[in-house]
């Protein structure tokens, strides 16, 4: 199934291999392997350290990898572009950086449009449908340290649907943001969804995991389990992913209680 | 003694006018030298503030002179093509290792810079001494440059025409490869700088925009250096760009203050120096952060002026 010559089944959206990532010859992420369809939306959990965005960043060819491969549709990175889209953490840009909103936005485009090009009045309308979307329309023109965390969350995700990519991988999009946001940004999450997107995101809690995802990755350092959120969010999983801590154990059978139990 | 002490008459008309009219023979080719470095300088360092590589500057002025030294020896005398290329080499080599320790050690960027500049600008001051018989390199001069002497040479002529002397052309050269470097590559250097992440997967080779920029960077110090010194380049680099930032948060509206900064500099520079009767590249800094301390106080929103009014209007 794995030959690239053609085969019947068409090649998965994202398959990955054997994917090995270490820092200083300490390993973060081991033999990681999965494989995944078009349409789904998976939340990747686990404990602190357990290499969560950094399975994002080898994914999108950020961190050196030491073996294994990802690819998307059967091929590479470098050769699937702007059909690929990534969320960065937060704080990992400078929001004093002399750009608008309307400017962030507007990277996302860079990929369709071409880096030497100019943006037709076609990518700001594209645009301007984004930021409507997050309901960030008014703040177009702002500088974007003038606005909240929960808005600047949003920026990044408009700037994501703005890429009109068909894979995206957010590394914790909620973090640091209200109720209100956290709501928006998941209907969004499921619209891309519907429309055929597979979504990776990294996430923190527990019991909205359960929520929000229709299939988990429990991570910590290589793949525990990866399946269907029904099948896979169980207390003896969790207890594997996370190495049975008290608290944590307690907030998980909270959840199961909280839903019902696993089936 | 007080007599000493007294300042020259200050005449604006004098400082300010008649440098660029009767006395264009000498200053003509100077402004627009010290423009050409100073814009250069200053479009540049915008992005090297954005992305918190300031001292890069510094480390590359200061990893020159072994380069220049061993161009030197090499060359058997002051080729200026040789000297050019040995400055080059040896200060991208300088970025080339401060981002390895980056990379490959514990060490964060400052402490990398530290290491490298310091120990190649030593090396450099050792084979200037140990080869002190064959080389002329005025070590005084490698630190603090002279801008009047690009103005003494003749002129380069091209057919029936006069053209600048060739420090001059020179450095016209780099300002508008600089101008159209970042005309061209602005999305990719605007994306690549905000966020590397998003850069690649828009296409990106931020790699190879890195390096580019710090052969850009290398480039625009070599030529700068013979004109203002390795010490001045730096403050030529930060300056605009830093008073820049106080007066405007969008990149374009950045890059045009920091030319009008540059312009600034030169023309009140070169009044300072005429009046004080001193060096121009030094008096052009001072003007410069002269500049940047106005900018501080008078910015309209938060310069400490508006920040003062606002604070008593809170109050009252």
């Amino acid at each position: 199934m794995n030959a690239p010559t053609a085969s019947p089944v068409p090649p998965p959206v994202v398959e990955i291999h054997d994917l090995t990532v270490a820092y200083r010859r300490k390993p973060v992420l081991w033999g990681v392997d999965l494989t995944i369809g078009p349409g789904k939306l998976v939340g990747i959990i686990g404990p602190n350290g357990a290499g969560k965005s950094t399975l994002i960043k080898a994914c999108m060819g950020l961190v050196p990898t030491q073996g294994g491969w990802v690819r998307f549709w059967g091929r590479p990175f470098g050769e699937v572009g702007s059909r690929v889209g990534y969320v960065p953490q937060r704080e990992t840009v400078d929001w004093d950086f002399p750009v608008s909103v309307m400017d962030v936005v507007l990277m996302g485009r860079y990929g369709r449009i071409g880096l030497f090009r100019r943006p037709s009045r076609a990518d700001r309308e594209a645009a301007r449908a984004c930021l409507e979307q997050v309901e960030l329309l008014p703040y177009a023109d702002r500088q974007i340290s003038n606005l909240s965390g929960g808005q600047q969350q949003r920026v990044f995700l408009a700037r994501a649907l703005a890429q009109e990519a068909e894979v995206y991988f957010m590394d914790e999009p909620f973090a640091g943001v209200d109720a209100a946001t956290e709501a928006s940004i998941v209907s969004v999450l499921r619209t891309l969804r519907d429309r055929g997107c597979t979504l990776f995101v990294v996430h923190h809690d527990l019991p909205t995991a359960r929520q929000y995802f229709d299939h988990l990755l429990l991570l910590n350092l290589n793949v525990v389990a990866f399946g269907p959120t029904a099948e896979v969010f169980t207390a003896e999983l969790l207890q594997r992913t996370y190495g049975g801590r008290l608290t944590l154990l307690s907030e998980v059978a909270q959840a199961l209680g909280a839903q019902g139990g696993p089936r | 003694m007080s007599g000493q002490w007294m300042l020259p008459a200050f005449d604006l008309h004098a400082l300010l006018v008649a440098p660029w009219t009767e006395q264009r023979e000498t200053f003509g080719w100077v402004g627009v030298m010290g423009f050409c470095v100073a814009a250069s300088c200053g479009l540049l360092g915008n992005y090297l503030l954005l992305r918190r590589m300031a001292l890069m500057g510094d480390a590359v002025s200061h990893s020159v002179l072994p380069g220049l030294v061993i161009a030197f020896l090499v060359s058997g005398g002051r080729d200026t093509g040789a000297m050019f290329l040995g400055a080059l080499a040896s200060g991208l080599g300088a970025t080339l290792i401060i981002d390895f320790l980056q990379a490959r050690t514990p060490l964060k960027q400052d402490a990398a810079i530290g290491i490298v500049f310091s120990a190649l600008f030593a090396i450099g001051v050792l084979l200037t001494v140990v080869f002190a018989g064959q080389i002329d390199l005025d070590p005084d001069c490698v630190l603090n440059g002279e801008l009047l002497f690009v103005a003494l040479e003749p002129p380069v002529h091209w057919g029936a025409w006069t053209l600048a002397p060739p420090a001059v052309l020179r450095m016209a050269g780099v300002l508008a490869l600089v101008v159209g470097v970042i005309a061209i590559g602005y999305r990719i250097l605007l994306v690549s700088s905000f966020d590397p992440g998003i850069a690649r997967a828009a296409g990106v080779r931020v790699g190879t925009v890195r390096l580019g920029l710090m052969l850009l960077l290398s480039l625009v110090v070599v030529s700068a250096f013979e004109a203002v010194g390795a010490v001045l380049v730096v403050a030529m680099l930060i300056l605009p760009g830093a008073t820049a930032t106080l007066l405007t948060d969008r990149l374009p509206r950045l890059h045009l203050l920091a030319v009008l900064h540059a312009a600034l500099s030169v023309w009140w520079g070169v009044g300072l120096a005429v009046w004080l009767d001193c060096s121009l590249a030094p008096a052009i800094v001072v003007m410069g952060a002269v500049l940047f301390a106005l900018a501080w106080l008078f910015a309209p929103r938060g310069g400490l002026i508006a920040q003062g009014l606002r604070r008593a209007r809170v109050l009252s």
